[in-house]
């Protein structure tokens, strides 16, 4: 119904405001287009972030969410929330992979593995509880000094 | 007794993790500097750690809906042949240089987040790092 009104009422700008009807033609094409070159560009810049992802994921063991994220959010101008969410997907089948070669490398300790990974699934099912309750900026700020005493003392 | 000083720094890891704040960019320092093990055998620890932790989360989002499979294609797959050849280029760097280079990231990984939150401090002051509320009239209406 609603349908059908809306084409008649498309007729009618049609016989009565050629110009318009033109006007629209053209916009209608020119949006395609750039839809288009959008497409093209978040291609070529989701490729060219992601070997970046990669390399570092590879070369560090990790990292690569960090750099994942605002690759997502910032670049492919994605939802935080989506952002956050679709980067795990991303990271998953590098980690898994570049895991593989670092085994068959003869890094691999079975029994710390299992202790590290049991405690890291427990908390990040608590740290996942937390996020509601604590001030994400105060989280973050925290965060970032750590990151950097952690990293001096590792350069040092 | 050692194994609960794992266990200890992979519950920490994991917090941050879950947090959303790259557990693994702390998991793999402290395994480093307080357990001592290998920067390599670090690296490989936190590789293998993220997968279960992964799968629990990518489960719970995409039933939220809020995963977009697409970009797998466009981001994963370039990612993982770069992902190859980087762990090759690890493999043949010596333990402490990679140790230092890998501070070197974290401390470029944590001036940035420290600029951005300044930054959207300052953009959105309705919601700056310390919050301190200004006193107005919504307040009033909610007592």
């Amino acid at each position: 119904m609603a349908n059908s009104f809306f084409n008649y009422f498309n007729y009618f700008t049609h016989f009565a405001y050629p110009k318009l009807f033109c006007a629209k033609i053209a916009n209608t094409i020119f949006v395609k287009e750039k839809i288009k070159g959008k497409k093209a560009k978040s291609f070529l810049f989701g490729a060219i972030g992601g070997s970046g992802v990669g390399f570092i994921n590879g070369f560090f063991g990790g990292g690569g969410g960090m750099l994942a994220v605002p690759l997502l959010n910032k670049g492919l101008k994605e939802e935080v929330k989506v952002s956050h969410a679709t980067a795990i997907l991303v990271i998953l089948p590098i980690t898994i992979v570049s895991s593989i070669f670092y085994g068959l490398n003869g890094h691999f300790n079975l029994q710390q593995t299992l202790f590290v990974g049991g405690g890291v699934l427990v908390g990040g099912i608590i740290g996942a509880l937390l996020l509601k309750k604590l001030p994400a900026k105060i989280v973050g700020f925290v965060f970032a000094i750590l990151m950097i005493t952690a990293g001096v003392r590792m350069v040092v | 007794m050692n194994y609960i000083l794992f266990i200890v720094i992979g519950l920490a890891g994991g917090i941050l993790g879950g947090l959303g704040m790259g557990g693994g960019t702390l998991l793999i320092p402290l395994l480093v500097t307080f357990v001592g093990v290998s920067q390599h055998g670090a690296q490989m620890i936190n590789l293998v750690a993220f997968i279960p932790m992964a799968i629990v989360a990518l489960i719970i989002h995409f039933k939220n809906g809020l995963v977009k499979p697409k970009y797998i294609l466009i981001i994963s797959l370039p990612a993982i042949i770069f992902a190859i050849g980087a762990s090759f280029l690890a493999f043949n760097t010596h333990p402490e240089n990679l140790k230092r280079y890998f501070g070197i990231f974290l401390i470029v990984l944590g001036v940035y987040q420290l600029i951005s939150l300044i930054i959207k401090s300052i953009i959105n002051p309705s919601s700056p790092i310390f919050k301190i509320k200004p006193f107005s009239k919504s307040d009033l209406k909610k007592t």
